[in-house]
């Protein structure tokens, strides 16, 4: 029999049926949905005439559409409001947990699952965002919807998906001080484009990969997406098993020890072959920023923006146009460059290593004066740990704007848009054009990037506030 | 619930040049606060559309009144970003029935297929010589037949077959729907779910 790797064993797995010429029926084990992706699934099943099939497997949460301030307070917006209220009675009607606004374990949904034992190694997990691929980082087959899928799952707990090639991506050797996870999937998207993995699921392995933290390896599944992947997972460990270990609970698991045991045999035998195989060396990568219009646009933050987008031809219009949006130019240097905003936050960076990592350079300083810099936890859990620590506090007197949990500025669905033509480092996913607001410039980067960045008010090298 | 059916379509097109063109370009997010799936086509590429005063921006296609058509031809990589569906749901109520490019990102080509919107894959020479056929001369028709998997230009003759899962080509040609389906194996779903929980 032909050796499997770990994203065989899961998908295998969980296979109801194979259709000829067609996609798998895969069964979904943890389903997640928020308020903006599920509204229309929902009178999908209303029009149907039928109930969800199996509640107790969706957890809900209100993240996207939210405020980050006052949210004791009716929404303003009547739309947002509208959607948040439509949860709540669906959530209500058809039987399923609602986390929602106000609620004291609210937060961003891919921040929140795991934070609450929801995401587990071995299951598959759907949500209607793309971003979650991030619970990949539990040796999880987790992947973003759309609202018909997801009206598929709470109809029947299961989806059709033809099933992904594979490819492993290795990364080996030792961070460099000041550099993070986030920087090591920046480095990679920019070195295999923003469609590079598109078709595949990824798994991510080598000793820097089993070198990271949980959080710091969900950032990293985080962003597969932005390679076009279409999830990426991380084998679990000790790493993993000590981390779930330490939560308040885990539902439905009674022993969890016993459970580590079968959990063990997740891991990608030594004779699996893979359709892709890519290896990077940890020691190769320097903080990271993006200088264009998708995340594939990244270079090392003492870097220059290249001359062309295709080093044998001359650069296609689609790359000037991009360049023009961010108001940059080929071959210009971007260290020393001047910015209005910066946003810690979002699914990719907003848990609580991201703030102590952010705390690490703010401490004893002061924000820049031309800096707005908005502080957004990823859950109310993060938000409490973050005062019990007294994060908050230096922030705060860092002269820094500390918010609620909510997607927040990363796709400013909300009032946190940044404004027109004004330049945003921030530590979310995606630097698309008007992502952050009609006209916003976004440069992605790593918590601590973006530190260096809110003390100087310039794009800086976080490695300046590192003693060698 | 059966959808409208896919078989032949016989259109003009709309060009899109450009690549890497992302679903917060199709569909805004501050334009996913509804709860339905209609009037999504009046925001589509809404930034590039109008300007920040409301005003149409003459420079982009679709204020072009030269082009028309249920056909939007993009160049590579289209789709790329967010799941939102709201971005096909844009696509499709605008009146476009087919997106023609070299690459499409995973989860917009299956949101389209979810939605009858034919998502058609050409290789980068034949979308170069489409696009520049179409600017040339607007009145330019293309024929899709679903069944035969054929894209053809019509004034010249020239055609490429596309790929398409015969899952999903099945269910365009026929108007069926996915849900409809997974209903109807329920007995094999809760047949694995015993399953799973014996071996445990």
């Amino acid at each position: 029999m032909e050796a499997k790797t770990l994203f065989d064993k899961i998908w295998d797995g969980h296979v109801v049926r194979s259709i000829t010429d067609g996609p798998d029926v895969l069964y979904i084990d943890r389903h997640y949905i928020h308020e903006v992706t599920s509204p229309q699934a929902f009178n999908g099943l209303k029009e149907r005439g039928i109930p969800v099939f199996r509640p107790e497997k969706t957890i809900a949460t209100a993240d996207h559409n939210i405020p980050t301030k006052d949210q004791h307070l009716q929404i303003r917006d009547e739309l947002s409001r509208n959607q948040v209220e439509r949860l709540n009675e669906n959530c209500s009607k058809y039987g399923i947990e609602l986390f929602g606004l106000n609620h004291a374990k609210n937060g961003i949904v891919h921040v929140i699952g795991p934070e609450l034992g929801y995401t587990l190694p071995g299951m598959t997990i759907v949500c209607g965002d793309s971003h979650t691929s991030t619970h990949g980082a539990f040796g999880t087959i987790a992947f973003g919807i759309g609202t018909t899928e997801v009206e598929m799952v709470l109809a029947t707990q299961c989806i059709l998906q033809p099933k992904p090639k594979k490819m492993r991506i290795v990364v080996n050797g030792n961070l460099h001080k000041g550099v993070s996870s986030k920087d090591i999937i920046m480095y990679i998207i920019s070195e295999i484009s923003a469609g590079g993995a598109t078709g595949y699921f990824v798994e991510f392995s080598g000793s820097a990969i089993r070198s990271l933290s949980m959080e710091a390896r969900m950032t990293i599944c985080n962003m597969s997406i932005e390679m076009g992947a279409r999830g990426g997972l991380i084998a679990p460990d000790e790493t993993t098993f000590n981390y779930l270990r330490q939560l308040p609970s885990i539902p439905g698991i009674k022993d969890l020890e016993s459970t580590v045991v079968q959990w063990k045999t997740l891991t990608t035998e030594p004779e699996a072959i893979f359709d892709r195989e890519l290896v990077f060396d940890a020691e190769q990568i320097l903080p990271m920023i993006t200088y264009g219009t998708n995340p594939g646009m990244g270079m090392f933050v003492d870097g220059i923006i290249p001359i062309t987008d295709d080093k044998n031809k001359e650069a296609s219009s689609s790359y000037l146009k991009s360049l023009d949006y961010m108001g940059f130019k080929p071959g210009e240097k971007l260290l020393g460059h001047q910015i209005d905003y910066v946003f810690i936050g979002s699914c990719t960076n907003g848990r609580i290593e991201d703030f102590r990592a952010f705390a690490q350079i703010i401490k004893g300083r002061k924000k820049a004066a031309n800096v707005t810099a908005l502080i957004v936890p990823g859950s109310k859990r993060v938000e409490e740990q973050m005062a019990a620590e007294g994060l908050t506090e230096i922030f705060k007197n860092a002269g820094f704007e500390v918010r609620q949990p909510g997607c927040s500025s990363c796709l400013a669905m909300n009032e946190d848009k940044i404004p027109a033509g004004k330049y945003a480092v921030s530590t979310s996913n995606r630097n698309f054009e008007g992502r952050q607001g009609p006209g916003a410039r976004t440069l992605l980067a790593s918590p601590l990037t973006a530190a260096a960045a809110a003390i100087n008010g310039t794009i800086s090298d976080p490695r300046e506030f590192f003693t060698v | 619930m059966a959808k409208e059916k896919f078989d032949i379509l016989r259109s003009t097109c709309v060009p899109l040049p450009l690549e890497n063109v992302d679903t917060d370009q199709i569909i805004p997010a501050r334009f996913l606060s509804a709860t339905t799936r209609e009037g999504f086509g009046e925001n589509l590429f809404r930034d590039w559309r109008y300007s920040k005063t409301g005003a149409r921006n003459k420079d982009f296609v679709l204020n072009n009144s030269k082009f028309s058509g249920k056909v939007l031809v993009a160049g590579k990589n289209f789709g790329s970003g967010s799941s939102r569906e709201h971005a096909v749901w844009a696509i499709y109520d605008y009146g476009f029935r087919a997106v023609v490019s070299s690459f499409f990102a995973d989860i917009f080509m299956a949101n389209s297929l979810n939605n009858g919107l034919l998502p058609i894959v050409v290789s980068d020479d034949f979308l170069k010589k489409l696009l520049d056929l179409i600017q040339k001369d607007p009145s330019t028709e293309v024929n899709i037949d679903l069944d035969k998997q054929t894209f053809t230009i019509i004034s010249i003759g020239d055609s490429a077959i596309f790929a398409i899962n015969p899952y999903k080509k099945e269910c365009m040609l026929k108007g069926l729907d996915d849900i409809d389906f997974l209903l109807s194996i329920k007995s094999q779903i809760t047949g694995y779910e015993t399953n799973k929980s014996l071996a445990k």
